[in-house]
This record gives structure tokens, C-alpha cells and sequence, in this order.
């Protein structure tokens, strides 16, 4: 659990960050948004103390983290960035062993954990191992720079912007993958970004900063139901909050009972986003779809009218 | 990179000949310059010229790369910040101070020998190295230094580790800009009593012997061109991963 209380920090004469209070639970995917400016990446840092706030607390599970020492606190948590910072001059499995190997683990058990999470971020050990960043795409270099983060098994993970420099197909498929990878492990995930589909796709809360102040923090589903002032609608998207809407929920949670008969054509998983299933009756021609559920067993009917319930 | 290291083993040859066989072209400078009555330096040996020489060399630019590495590192560092135009200008003024003034000023206070001239030759090699360190840390992305940091390196793990690492081939261009200075400037060690290659030449220009000068400036050249090829070699194996 990580816990911001009346967090504050000035550059000089401008308030980067402004008392800022609210707690990340246990497990919890909390992504932090805002325009550019709003303080999002200085709060983020606050957590591994790559910045120190002027006024207010951080406490990690209760306990204050400025008690800590900094080296120490930073290796318990994994820290993805942006432009991926991966050390040039060592291979993609060094890179990974960065935080195994300050703390000391046996080398064999290094190796392992590299293997292991190469495999977790589809990257082909055998191909990759001994390559050097330069070598990689832009994709690649991210994978490696998550690899990194999760080595030594953080509890917390921060990642501030780690996908806003990578094409959309790749953005995509590292999204799923960072989703997939969050349900596996249950790390705590403090993810900054300031685009509001990432968001909603990830997050279980968001909270939004504005000019260093939370605006709002709440569960995907209730910053588009109730957004917060004017900067929580812009965010949304006044003219595509409809789409964004249908995207933090899943056609296997509006499906109606099969009575009469299930459509022809490939189901849909239940965890599928509606705005994916709005985009698949679209592109099939059709108004309803079968639905499926983990098992692959059928769990229902989509109808198009099922989208606009409210 | 197999040719580089072929051309440091034809020069090293050549240079091993010139030491070596200099005796061998005795009658040819006899021939050059039938007006001179002893048209061959024999003084001493070149071989032992040559190790006097590369002593010399050896200790102002190992002393050179330690102050100016140190104080590169220093005033890279947050604490240091503040001595990084002092740096700077002392080793500029190092520089720009010709070094035969500097033997001029240091002889009256400490004597002949090789101590002025040390003094001189450090003085002169230190700015390249403080540059390059400054420069070459400098070079390192501000994005390695904060995953660095932010993966819980300490301070003296990122310096190790990291910054040195990537700023060795620049540090290392310093270093080899000192050392190839050093060999030419070593020979006026040689006007204060230091034995050097310098010295065929002092006399020569003395006593209006050009073949003298000839014997000692090629010996100089020959270890000069050996010593930069060594430092091609090193640069590419540290920065090898850059190749890959």
C-alpha cells in the first residue's frame, strides 16, 4: 500500500506538486494523468525519492519511506521510463540482472529469473541474450526495460510515460501484455501517462492532477460517469466519451441469456471491451454476437440495443 | 579491426629497427653529410635514449591522467560543481604556458634533472585529459543516469559501472592526445639536463649537425606514430559493443 499524504513539492517559485493525498492499495493498477505539467511524473518520483517532497509524507505500507535508505528503498521497486534509459554498453541480459546483482543473488538464480522473464515479455532468449540495446527496436528496448523493472520480483512497479514513445501496434500489444502481466503477479503498478484510452484500458483508478492538485481519483468506470470539472471532460474526450465509456466495460457484463438461439460467427471472449465488440458488429455487418466465457463456454448474446442500456 | 592491428605490429617493428640498427645507417649518413666530421650520434645508444625518453613520458602523462581524471570526476559531481571553472583554467593555462618557460622558471628553483622537466611535461597533458573526462561524463544520456539511479545504483556503482564505462573511449582520446604531445615536447627535457632522444637534437642544432637531428627526431616520430596506434587499439576494444 502506498500512501501520499499532503504531498508538496515547489522547483523554485512554481508548486510542481500540491498537497497532494490518496492511498494505492495492494495490488491495485493506479494510473496517474494529466496535461503536461500537472506534477503526474514528479509525484511518481516522490515514490522512490528520486524527488524528495518539500512538505508531506510517503509511507509504504505505514512506514514513512524518507526512514529508508534511498539505494535500498529503489531496489525493492521496479522504475520504467519513458526514453527506457537501458546501459548501453551491456548485453540485454546483464541489463535485466542490473537489481539481482546489486543485491547479491547467487549467479545461477540470476540467470534464471533473466530467462524466466524473457520468456514473460516475449523476447527469445536465445536471440536476444547477448545482444546490446542498439540492436534492438524501440519495442524491444521497452520489453528489456520492463524485464529490468521486474527482476529482482518488485512489489511496486512505477512507470512513468514507459509506452508514449512507441508506435500504436506495439503500444497496443505492450499494453495487453503489461495487463496480462499485472493479473499474473499482483504487483502494485503506479503507471503516468497522459493519454486517456491508456488509461482507461489499464487502470483500476486513476487519479487525475491538475497544475500539481488531484482533481479526482476514482475507478475508470466513475471518472466517465462523473467527471470531476471541465479538465476531467476534456480528458475524456467530450466528443468520443461515448466509445470511452464502452471501453471500460465488457460485453460478457451486458450479454442477455441465449433464448431463441445463438448468432453464427466467432464468439466473443467475455472480457472483451464493448467499444471491441461495437467495432466487431461494425465490421461483421451484424447487430448481435455470441458470447463466450473463459472456458469457452457460451455465456450469452450481444445485442446492439445491449450497448446503449444505460 | 585485424588491420589496425596489424598496422601497430609493422610499426612497432619499425620503430624496434630504428632503435636497434640505428648503428647499420652510419655509412648512409656518412654519405649524406660528407662535410661533418662525426655524421653519427654515439653518445649514447638509442635504445637507452629511447628508454630514458618513454620514462619520462610515462610518469608526467601517468601523473597528467590521474590529476586530470580525478579532477574531471570531481567536478562533475554535484559537490564539485562549483570548481569546475578553476579546473578548467588552470589546466588551459597549463596549456597555453609553452613549456620551455615552464623549464626556464622551474630550473632556478629546483636544479637540473628531470624534475622541471616533469613538472613542464604534466602541466602541458593535463588539459586534454581534464577535457575529455569532463566531456566524455558529460556525454552520458541523462536517461542511463536515471534508470541508474532509479534501479538503486549507489553513486559510486553509477561512476564505476556506468559513467566510466561510457566515457572511456572520449577519456581515453584525451589520454592519447596527452601522451602524443608528451613525446614530441619530452625532447626539450634534454635542454635541462635530462637525457632524452631530445638530446641528438640540442646538440645537433648546437653544433649546425643536421644528421643528429635526423637520428633523434625520426626515433621521436617512430614512437610517437607506435604510441598512437597502441591507443586505436585500446579505444576499439572498450568501445567494442558499440560494433556489434
Amino acid at each position: 500500500m502506498i500512501a501520499f499524504e499532503g504531498v508538496t513539492k515547489r522547483f523554485g517559485p512554481w508548486v510542481a506538486v500540491d498537497d497532494v493525498s490518496f492511498t494505492v492499495e495492494d495490488g491495485a493498477f493506479c494510473v496517474l494523468i494529466g496535461p503536461s505539467g500537472s506534477g503526474k511524473s514528479t509525484l511518481l518520483k516522490t515514490v522512490n525519492r528520486l524527488v524528495v517532497p518539500d512538505a508531506g509524507t510517503v509511507r509504504i505500507d505505514g512506514e514513512d519511506i524518507a526512514a529508508l535508505p534511498a539505494e535500498e528503498l529503489r531496489r525493492r521497486m521496479g522504475y520504467v521510463i519513458q526514453s527506457v534509459g537501458l546501459f548501453p554498453h551491456w548485453t540485454v541480459e546483464r541489463n535485466i540482472a542490473t537489481v539481482p546483482s546489486l543485491l547479491g543473488w547467487p549467479k545461477a538464480r540470476v540467470r534464471d529469473r533473466v530467462i524466466a522473464l524473457m520468456e514473460l515479455l516475449h523476447l527469445d532468449p536465445e536471440r536476444f541474450r547477448g545482444a546490446f540495446p542498439h540492436q534492438l527496436s524501440g519495442g524491444q528496448q521497452q520489453r528489456v526495460g520492463v524485464a529490468r523493472a521486474l527482476a529482482a520480483e518488485p512489489r511496486i512497479l512505477l512507470m512513468d510515460e514507459p509506452f508514449s514513445a512507441l508506435d500504436p501496434i506495439t503500444r497496443g500489444t505492450l499494453q495487453a501484455e503489461l495487463a496480462t502481466i499485472h493479473r499474473q503477479t499482483g504487483t502494485t503498478i503506479v503507471f503516468v501517462t497522459h493519454d486517456m484510452d491508456e488509461a482507461l484500458k489499464l487502470a483500476d483508478r486513476i487519479a487525475v492532477l491538475d497544475h500539481g492538485r488531484l482533481v479526482q481519483h476514482a475507478a475508470p468506470r466513475d471518472i466517465l460517469a462523473r467527471p470531476a470539472g471541465d479538465l476531467v471532460r476534456d480528458l475524456v474526450g467530450r466528443e468520443e466519451w461515448g466509445l470511452k465509456r464502452l471501453a471500460v466495460e465488457t460485453a460478457g457484463e451486458r450479454a442477455r441469456p441465449a433464448n431463441g438461439g445463438v448468432p453464427d460467427g466467432e464468439p466473443l471472449p467475455g472480457d472483451t471491451p464493448l467499444r471491441r465488440a461495437l467495432s466487431e458488429m461494425v465490421s461483421r455487418g451484424t447487430d448481435r454476437l455470441a458470447v463466450v466465457d473463459e472456458q469457452g463456454r457460451p455465456a450469452g448474446v450481444l445485442h446492439l440495443g445491449d450497448l446503449v442500456r444505460p | 579491426m585485424r588491420g589496425g592491428g596489424l598496422r601497430l605490429v609493422f610499426a612497432a617493428l619499425a620503430l624496434a629497427a630504428l632503435v636497434l640498427g640505428m648503428p647499420l645507417l652510419k655509412p648512409l649518413f656518412a654519405t649524406l653529410y660528407p662535410a661533418l666530421e662525426r655524421p653519427f650520434y654515439e653518445g649514447d645508444s638509442f635504445l637507452a635514449l629511447t628508454a630514458d625518453h618513454l620514462a619520462l613520458v610515462g610518469v608526467s602523462s601517468l601523473a597528467a591522467v590521474l590529476a586530470g581524471v580525478v579532477a574531471g570526476i570531481l567536478v562533475t559531481r554535484p559537490a564539485g560543481a562549483e570548481f569546475r571553472g578553476v579546473v578548467e583554467a588552470v589546466a588551459t593555462m597549463g596549456q597555453t604556458f609553452p613549456p620551455v618557460a615552464v623549464l626556464a622558471l622551474a630550473v632556478p628553483a629546483m636544479g637540473f634533472g628531470p624534475v622541471p622537466a616533469l613538472i613542464a611535461l604534466t602541466l602541458y597533458a593535463l588539459l586534454p585529459v581534464v577535457e575529455n573526462t569532463v566531456a566524455g561524463l558529460e556525454g552520458v544520456p541523462d536517461a542511463v543516469l536515471e534508470s541508474a539511479r532509479g534501479l538503486g545504483m549507489r553513486p559510486a556503482e553509477i561512476l564505476w559501472r556506468v559513467e566510466l564505462p561510457l566515457a572511456a573511449p572520449v577519456i581515453l582520446a584525451g589520454v592519447r592526445t596527452a601522451v602524443v604531445i608528451n613525446v614530441g615536447t619530452a625532447a626539450i627535457a634534454s635542454t635541462v639536463g635530462v637525457k632524452t632522444l631530445g638530446l641528438p637534437i640540442i646538440i645537433g642544432l648546437n653544433g649546425a649537425n643536421q644528421a643528429y637531428v635526423i637520428q633523434g627526431a625520426a626515433v621521436v616520430a617512430a614512437l610517437a606514430l607506435v604510441l598512437d596506434l597502441g591507443f586505436e587499439r585500446l579505444t576499439a576494444a572498450l568501445s567494442r559493443w558499440r560494433r556489434v
